[in-house]
Parts: structure tokens; C-alpha cells; sequence
């Protein structure tokens, strides 16, 4: 299923970071999943949160530098080969994987990935 | 629009050279009586105040620098008694140590009349709302810009800088139609109206903005954030004021007062005056200010001269935006560097959409200078992957590179992380100490 990842600009120095969780803090916006990719200069962010609407407003209100980008998470059965039967269905299909990030369910304890795919159409057929 | 002083806007070159000549005999002459630098000067030079006949004769006369303001602190180069001094204005001391002038009460009314012409020439008159948000007091902002308010007749807000919620709600509140302040904190009064998202409160028209250098990107950018005109204004402590020029409509250079304030562009290493059209640093004779008169004040402002008729019918002379002053230059690995340039790169990469705040940082590491720019990260800019962020990155150190001819470090900052100034933007940090 397609969900709405937020992505922030954090500056790499000291607090960055801990002042967007406190923001969230404040705002009781519970995270979901979340995941860095960083450079020596700053970061990239990317969340799944539990009101994405509500926290990007709040985030954008507060001064950060925050983007929507739709990605597709998936559920899979937490058990050895399940992410690389995944990955392979991808491949398989042409399907190049930008980045992901996996995290587990709090409800069912299911794991979950979260991908960042160039062609997200083709990748949402192949897992209905 | 319309003129504040046509016959004196519009006079033919004839008309005004014959003007400029009678002033400017009468100014050596009474500069030589009360000004004992000038005077030195002169004797050295083997001069007398009859050898000058009129502008022909303006080469041959001595510079003045602003050293001189600072050697004569307060009241040495004053050319009029005390008893006649009516206000005393000081530079807000960007470069060293403070400087003052001294205004007689026809120097305010000059003054007045060169803000009030420009003011009318951007549209402004009787039923206007003009909120100044220059600072007042010593800095020639605040008080410069209100007397030309006052003079139009319009309805003057004196609310000087700071506070810039209360700028906003002011703005809103009162109606202001037109906005005086300098470029940068109209940046960011513009980015806080649109971060507030109140601009179709505002009722603002027109914006003048001057006392730092800007460029065209910035003007694009206040236009758009505020929904305005915005104009430039021109003027120095030492000259008199904001008002020694300024836009007129056409926004094509800045009419030179020069029935008060005769401008000449010079080689800043040879000295020699260059021909009308070239680009050099830009001198100012001031011929009818009493006070605290300036011969041949060489500003360090580089710039060049238009001489060829404007749209607006004025015959004045319009002059380019300084694009840098001399002693705002950095020279970075012993290449000339003007932050304007840096600015004007920043700016004008994805479609100006960039958050123009910056700052330069230059130090000196094992005996090599370094050179860094911080760049505010904004919006437009942002992308959800590391790759676009960098070749952005990237393409902007290569276009800096091949506009400054050396190579600098951009770091991408967060944003609102670059102190905002509420008077003149610091952008330059130089820590060497040699």
C-alpha cells in the first residue's frame, strides 16, 4: 500500500536532530518508522508518523524544511528470506529500489519495509 | 508620474553645467575660507579658489576621503559656524571608527528635497501611508526618508527598525501604501509575511530600499514576497543622506541630484576621471550643502554613469547599482572577490527560488586562505534524495567558480540559522588576522 513518508532537511551539527523530535514530542505526533541518510554537511530525514497531515503542518509552521513523498509499504512475514523474496520480485520486474527502510508492526509484531521505488505504479501491481 | 521640482529635475545640460559651475566656484571658495584640510590641500597643490572657473576646472581640485572625517572627528571639516549647525548625523560605523556631519537648516531642506524627488518619482504623494522602518536617530536612515515623507505631504509612520511583528501588524493595521527600509530586512519582513501568510492584508504599493548593496535577484524576490514595486535609493553619510539618488519608475538606475551632488566616476588607481559611461569609482562634490561640504569625496563605490535620456524626462544623470564598494572587496587567495557576486550566483540558480540568505566565511588555515559559504537551505531546494541535493550542490560551486575564478565550499545550512539583521545584513565574516 502507498503511504505518505515526511521527509526533513536536518543540518549536521549538534541538536538538529533533537530539536524536529521535540517538536514532535510537543505535539504528541507518534513515529512510526523513520531512517537517515546523511552526508558529512547534513541528513535527510524520512519518517512515517501517526498523523502526517497534522506533522507537516506543524513542522512547516515551525520553520523546517519538510517534503511529502509517497512510497510503498509492505507487510511480510518475519521470517529468514522474506526481505530478499521481496527484493528479488523487484528485480525481477525491472523495479529499482532507491531506498527502504524495514521496521516492525507494534499491533501484530509484523515486520514492515518501507521503499522508495522509480516506478512505484508497476511495484503496486506486483504485490496486490 | 510626476516630478517634485520639474524645471530643476529636467533642466537641459546646458542649463544645469551653468548651474553647477556658479555653485561650485561659490563652494571652493568658502571650503578654502573654513576648511582647514581643504585648504592645506589647495596651498600644496598651488591652487587658489580663482583658478576655478567652473566644472571644467573640477579635476584639478583636491579628494577628500573618508579618513579625512575620521582625522577631523567631529567638527574639522565643517564649513559653517556651530551657531548655524542644526542637526548632527554619525555613519553606523560599518568600517572602523564612527563618523559625524553636521546640517545647517538649508542642508535639511536639500536633503528633504532629494528624498521627496525620488519618493515622487516612484509614485508617492499626498494620501500616501508610508511606513519608514529605517532606524532613526544618529544613522541617516530613519530621519532622511521621514523629512522627504513629510515634504510630499503623505502620512509618515516613524517606525523605525525591530520588532518585526509589530512592522507586520502595523503594516496591516495603519494601510501603509509604501515601505522604507533597507533591502535585507524588507527580505525578511517579506519571508515572515509570507511564512504568516498575510499578504493580501497588506496594502502596500511601493517599496524604497537602500543603505546596502542589492541586486536584481533580491528586488525579484521582495517584489514577489510583498507584492510591490520595490526602488532604489541611493545616499551616504558624507554626501548628506539617502536621497543623493534614486529609481524613478523605469527602474533603470538612479537619477544623481546634480543641481546638489555633481557625480564623477575616476580610475580608482590612476586617479584620472574617466569618460561618462565607464565603470569606475564613483567621486561626489556636494555644491550647495553648507555644513559639512565634500569636494571631491571619492566613495568607494564602483559603479558606472548613464548618461542617455531617461523614459521618466529627467535629465539627470542615472547611476548603475554600485556593484560593490572597494572596501567591502575581499581578496581571497589574491583574487578580488565582492560578496554582491557571490550574491548574485546564489540568487539567480533555480529560477532565484533560493532562500537568499547567506554568509561568507573566510579564514586563514596553514598560510592559504579558505574560503566557505553558508547557503541557507530552502524549499525549492529540498529534495527527498541525497543526488539532486548534491548536483545542485555541485552546480553551484562550478558557477561560482567560473564567475569568481576560485573555488569555495558551500555548506547547506538550516534554515532561519543565519542571524537576520534588522539593519545591514552581516554577510562577511573574515577571521584572518595578518
Amino acid at each position: 500500500m502507498f503511504a505518505t513518508q515526511l521527509s526533513v532537511f536536518v543540518e549536521n551539527k549538534t541538536g538538529r536532530l533533537s530539536e524536529i523530535l521535540n517538536t514532535f514530542s510537543e505535539h504528541h505526533i507518534d513515529i512510526r518508522a523513520l531512517s537517515i541518510a546523511e552526508n558529512s554537511e547534513f541528513g535527510i530525514l524520512r519518517l512515517i508518523v501517526s498523523e502526517t497531515e497534522r506533522a507537516y503542518d506543524i513542522l512547516k509552521r515551525e520553520g523546517f524544511i519538510v517534503k511529502k513523498t509517497e512510497v510503498l509499504s509492505l507487510q511480510m512475514e518475519d521470517k529468514p528470506g522474506a526481505l530478499a523474496q521481496l527484493v528479488d520480485k523487484l528485480s525481477d520486474a525491472g523495479v529499482g529500489i532507491e531506498y527502504l527502510y524495514a521496521f516492525v508492526s507494534r499491533e501484530d509484531g509484523g515486520a514492515n519495509v518501507v521503499l522508495r521505488l522509480d516506478d512505484t505504479e508497476a511495484a503496486q501491481n506486483l504485490f496486490k | 508620474m510626476g516630478y517634485w521640482d520639474e524645471k530643476k529635475e529636467t533642466m537641459s545640460r546646458e542649463e544645469l553645467t551653468a548651474y553647477q559651475s556658479e555653485k561650485l566656484v561659490w563652494q571652493v571658495k568658502r571650503c578654502y575660507e573654513n576648511v582647514e584640510c581643504f585648504r592645506t590641500r589647495m596651498d600644496e597643490l598651488k591652487l587658489k579658489p580663482e583658478d576655478i572657473h567652473g566644472i571644467e576646472d573640477l579635476p584639478k581640485l583636491p579628494f577628500s576621503y573618508k579618513k579625512d572625517l575620521r582625522d577631523y572627528y567631529p567638527y574639522g571639516l565643517f564649513a559653517a559656524p556651530m551657531k548655524d549647525i542644526v542637526r548632527i548625523h554619525a555613519s553606523s560605523g560599518t568600517t572602523g571608527k564612527r563618523i559625524v556631519a553636521g546640517y545647517t537648516r538649508n542642508d535639511l531642506d536639500i536633503w528633504a528635497d532629494g528624498a521627496a524627488r525620488v519618493l515622487t518619482s516612484v509614485g508617492l504623494g499626498e494620501g500616501d501611508i508610508i511606513q519608514i522602518s529605517y532606524g532613526y536617530g544618529l544613522f541617516t536612515g530613519g530621519l532622511g526618508l521621514h523629512g522627504g515623507a513629510e515634504k510630499i505631504g503623505a502620512t509618515v509612520i516613524p517606525m523605525s527598525s525591530g520588532n518585526t511583528a509589530l512592522q507586520i501588524q502595523t503594516m496591516i493595521d495603519l494601510k501603509a501604501t509604501a515601505l522604507c527600509c533597507t533591502p535585507s530586512y524588507a527580505m525578511y519582513l517579506g519571508e515572515e509575511v509570507q511564512r504568516l501568510g498575510v499578504q493580501d492584508q497588506l496594502s502596500l504599493k511601493v517599496g524604497i530600499f537602500g543603505a546596502e548593496p542589492w541586486s536584481e535577484e533580491m528586488r525579484k524576490n521582495i517584489e514577489a514576497a510583498l507584492g510591490i514595486k520595490a526602488y532604489d535609493i541611493y545616499g551616504l553619510t558624507e554626501i548628506i543622506g539617502p536621497g543623493v539618488s534614486g529609481e524613478c519608475e523605469y527602474q533603470a538606475g538612479m537619477h544623481v541630484w546634480e543641481d546638489n551632488f555633481i557625480p564623477e566616476i575616476i580610475d580608482p588607481d590612476t586617479l584620472e576621471p574617466l569618460p561618462v559611461g565607464s565603470e569606475g569609482e564613483l567621486v561626489f562634490t556636494t555644491i550647495t550643502k553648507e555644513g559639512m561640504p565634500m569636494i571631491r569625496y571619492r566613495t568607494r563605490d564602483i559603479c558606472r554613469l548613464d548618461p542617455t535620456p531617461c523614459k521618466c524626462g529627467r535629465t539627470h544623470y542615472r547611476m548603475m547599482k554600485p556593484h560593490g564598494r572597494t572596501d567591502d572587496m575581499l581578496i581571497i587567495r589574491g583574487v578580488n572577490v565582492f560578496p554582491s557576486q557571490i550574491e548574485e550566483v546564489l540568487l539567480g540558480f533555480n529560477d532565484g527560488e533560493i532562500t537568499p540568505n547567506y554568509q561568507i566565511i573566510v579564514d586563514r588555515v596553514n598560510h592559504t586562505d579558505t574560503f566557505d559559504i553558508n547557503v541557507e537551505m530552502s524549499e525549492k531546494f529540498f529534495a527527498d534524495d541525497m543526488k539532486s541535493i548534491q548536483k545542485l550542490e555541485n552546480a553551484i560551486v562550478a558557477k561560482l567558480r567560473s564567475v569568481l575564478g576560485i573555488g569555495a565550499k558551500v555548506h547547506l545550512v538550516s534554515p532561519q540559522s543565519i542571524t537576520r539583521s534588522e539593519g545591514k545584513a552581516k554577510r562577511v565574516i573574515d577571521k584572518r588576522t595578518i
